[in-house]
């Protein structure tokens, strides 16, 4: 079997000597927090809300670090504005962002954002790639970090709400 | 005063009254002043204090630039670095945009809030004869620490710090990281 793409997503910031993994919490990326939290090479830092990553981001840069934002689609509404730094200053990030609004979704409040995340984030100059399949999401979000760290841009890769199932609110 | 003899004091001075004020302390390649990111100064100041353990650093910001990131006292407080100080220039006031008060003129205290949120000290700071004081502690108490500043709301003249974005990230990462700030990896 195949290792989870959390797995390979953590090993990837290892491999990729990313320090500091800042995220607001979503399912999607249960797995990946576990793993960061419990690496000593990586400091994992909650944020109150993702806009905090953005700024942290550019601190660590400034002070020599690579990091990683983990967010839901969500929280890029709360990161727009902030964003602006990244682009003025050409300060690297990856950012890894799980969808809802996107397929099958049950919560119609996340549909707005979660259909203007893309085109949101190129509006602020983030290079924005897309993993519709399990095999996909380690090489796009090298690539992002590949591209990010290498030409001082953000970049993120959306990962489909599809490949991560929908939430149904089932008992 | 705060700014003097800084020696490796790394500072983030929030946008607005505090980036001219560090300015007219003497513009430095190891301050990044802001010209934006209202909200940001605290993180961007633990992301640093992050990446930099054995610096000290020193968040300059205003009442309002922190009214407006108030989630990252809480972030700061669970992350608890020992190397980073966060001192509020208060005037009660949104001093770019025409004056008007802010939620501190109407006695909401940030260094109490900052207290609930873990750092390890918390000041209010109203008289000069507390800030060599506070300078020292800048340098050697254990963080994360705290410090608000009530100051009076005057009109200053502006003493503006470089605009472009690229070259202050580009100096202050230079002046840190030496030719690392461009071939590292």
């Amino acid at each position: 079997m195949a290792a989870h793409w959390s797995q390979e997503l953590h090993q990837l910031l290892r491999q990729q000597n990313v320090r500091q993994v800042s995220f607001v919490p979503d399912a999607g990326h249960t797995a990946l927090i576990r793993l960061c939290e419990a690496d000593n090479e990586l400091r994992a830092v909650r944020l109150t809300t993702e806009e905090e990553g953005v700024a942290l981001a550019v601190g660590a840069w400034l002070g020599g670090d690579k990091s990683v934002l983990l967010m839901q689609s969500s929280g890029v509404g709360n990161c727009i504005n902030m964003l602006s730094m990244l682009s003025v200053c050409q300060i690297p990030l990856a950012m890894l962002v799980t969808m809802r609004g996107d397929w099958a979704e049950f919560n119609p409040w996340q549909v707005p954002m979660g259909q203007a995340v893309k085109p949101v984030l190129e509006e602020m100059g983030v290079l924005v790639k897309r993993a519709d399949r399990e095999e996909d999401i380690a090489p796009l979000a090298e690539g992002a970090l590949r591209i990010a760290y290498n030409t001082f841009r953000p970049a993120a890769v959306l990962i489909g709400q599809r490949l991560l199932g929908a939430k149904t609110f089932d008992n | 005063m705060l700014l003097a003899d800084r020696g490796g004091l790394l500072v983030i001075a929030g946008l607005g009254a505090p980036a001219w004020d560090a300015t007219d302390a003497g513009d430095h390649p190891l301050t990044f002043p802001l010209w934006g990111g209202m909200g940001g100064a605290t993180a961007i100041g633990l992301g640093l204090a992050l990446a930099q353990p054995d610096r000290r650093v020193l968040v300059l910001t205003g009442d309002g630039e922190l009214l407006m990131g108030m989630g990252s006292l809480a972030t700061v407080g669970v992350q608890r670095p020992r190397n980073l100080a966060l001192v509020v220039l208060d005037n009660e006031r949104y001093g770019e945009t025409g004056m008007q008060p802010s939620h501190t003129a109407f006695g909401v205290d940030l260094a109490a809030a900052a207290k609930a949120c873990g750092f390890s000290s918390s000041a209010m700071i109203t008289s000069m004869d507390q800030i060599a004081a506070l300078r020292d502690d800048i340098h050697r108490a254990e963080g994360p620490l705290f410090a608000q500043i009530k100051i009076a709301a005057d009109k200053l003249p502006l003493i503006l710090p470089p605009r472009d974005g690229t070259h202050l990230k580009n100096r202050f990462r230079e002046a840190l990281l030496g030719k690392a700030a461009y071939f590292g990896r």
